[in-house]
């Protein structure tokens, strides 16, 4: 049976991770590559990097973290943040990633969605959408988060798989930041809109979390950063609970 | 020498980390000449069929691919690479293949019997390899029901049933691991799989 994925998410800035990863083995917490080899041995089953570094100068630092850590590990991972171009895709692509993630750049100029998917398949695209509650609806935000696109995220999640994106990594603005679990209204109603999988992310606190999102929202992963990083609990923790509820994992 | 064909058709590089991880020493290859040099050849790719199988055409690689197999040296096709290996696919309408595996390519539906959407697609993430046939030498130490990573929205119909030795739940029961001889094929990516991957990727370079 396919099994639900756990995706621990590494932040990037300036080619180190910040928000360090507080394994007892590791040397050092700031580097991406050991911090990817701890996740991959811990049994994470695919790695989020979200490349947070202001300026864009730094787009070589970024791919040489692709690639070191493309030759380390033996999980699937996906690289965001600022891309802009197929060429910026193609290096991060060639430099190891399995897939890249979108945003702003998607809901500024939609095109790019088809235009991407259409040239790397539609598995290597994913589309971020952070979503913040308006009304009886969720809106679409861009640019870190900053700026309202005004588009409903229901309607943003619908375009963006016809345009042909492989996955959908949802973030409720709401919730991110919070520990008081996923925005399971939002992830349920996204789930149910679209036809590609859907990662729930912004708000794990607890493994009872992981396992709503999953059983209420009918999510086919989660992405989880601080539960993970500071050690509340470990992958292994998390696939024993989930295992334990009847949801299929990889051990 | 282990050669990693290189025709255009999605990122090999992961493939060559995980066997130089092996110890094994790789090469990408990407002539007739330098096909029929490698000892063994891992054949990868992610991407359209019909792209593959043009890729494969303008470089002049179909008949080196054909002889090296002809010849009996171990061979390994992975994800759009095993596929390639068939007769032919029904994606992009019907496209032929490298017919070196009797068979077909044929896409997963996603809708249930009474026409109710029921599958995403692509099969994408972890799924689990029931062992057939007995345990081939690619499957060996692996173990019943362990977990790989795929990423694919058509699947082979081997015509002979004997060369299937791995089978995946998805909507259907697929083949997810063939063997004939010295011909070998996943459907998921090695690479990616981490440990059970890797046993794969290692019983593999053993063969001879």
């Amino acid at each position: 049976m396919l099994a639900k994925r756990i995706i621990p998410c590494l932040d990037i800035r300036d080619g180190r991770v910040v928000k360090g990863v507080k394994f007892v083995e590791l040397k050092d917490a700031g580097d991406p590559v050991e911090c990817a080899i701890a996740y991959d041995r811990g049994g994470a089953d695919e790695l989020v990097f979200l490349d947070i570094t202001a300026s864009h100068e730094a787009r070589p630092i970024v791919e040489d973290v692709v690639r070191r850590v493309a030759a380390a590990i033996s999980i699937p991972f996906s690289v965001g943040g600022g891309l802009k171009d197929l060429e910026g895709i193609r290096a991060i692509l060639r430099s190891g990633a399995d897939k890249v993630s979108l945003n702003t750049v998607a809901v500024e100029n939609p095109e790019f969605v088809s235009k991407a998917a259409a040239r790397f398949g539609n598995q290597c695209i994913i589309i971020a959408i952070d979503a913040k509650r308006h009304g009886s609806g969720w809106h679409v935000y861009t640019h870190g988060g900053r700026k309202d696109s005004g588009k409903d995220a229901l309607e943003w999640a619908k375009e963006v798989e016809t345009r042909g994106a492989g996955e959908i990594l949802l973030t409720s603005m709401d919730r991110d930041g919070t520990t008081d679990g996923y925005d399971i209204e939002l992830t349920a109603a996204v789930s149910r809109t679209v036809g590609i999988p859907v990662i729930a992310s912004g708000g794990a606190g607890s493994l009872e979390h992981l396992k709503q999102a999953f059983l209420k929202a009918g999510c086919d992963a989660v992405l989880a950063a601080s539960i993970f990083h500071f050690g509340t609990y470990t992958i292994e923790q998390a696939k024993e609970y989930l295992s334990r509820a009847g949801i299929p994992v990889r051990r | 020498m282990i050669g990693i064909i290189d025709y255009g058709m999605g990122n090999l590089y992961s493939v060559a980390k995980a066997l130089e991880r092996l110890g094994a020493k790789a090469e990408f290859v990407e002539s007739p000449g330098q096909i029929k040099a490698a000892e063994k050849l891992i054949l990868p790719g992610v991407g359209a069929f019909a792209d593959a199988m043009k890729e494969l055409r303008k470089r002049r690689l179909m008949d080196p691919i054909r002889n090296v197999v002809k010849d009996g040296k171990p061979f390994l096709g992975v994800c759009l690479g095993l596929q390639l290996l068939f007769d032919e696919s029904e994606e992009g309408g019907k496209c032929e293949g490298l017919g070196i595996l009797p068979g077909r390519v044929v896409r997963f539906s996603s809708f249930g019997p009474k026409g109710e959407k029921r599958l995403k697609i692509p099969h994408m993430g972890w799924n689990q390899v029931s062992v057939k046939n007995g345990c081939s030498a690619l499957l060996d130490g692996v173990g019943e029901n362990q977990y790989f990573y795929f990423v694919h929205s058509y699947y082979v119909v081997p015509e002979d049933g004997s060369i299937i030795m791995g089978e995946t739940e998805y909507g259907v029961s697929f083949t997810s691991v063939v063997s004939s001889g010295k011909v070998h094929g996943c459907q998921f990516h090695p690479e990616k799989s981490h440990r059970f991957g890797q046993i794969v990727l290692k019983n593999f370079l053993e063969q001879s």
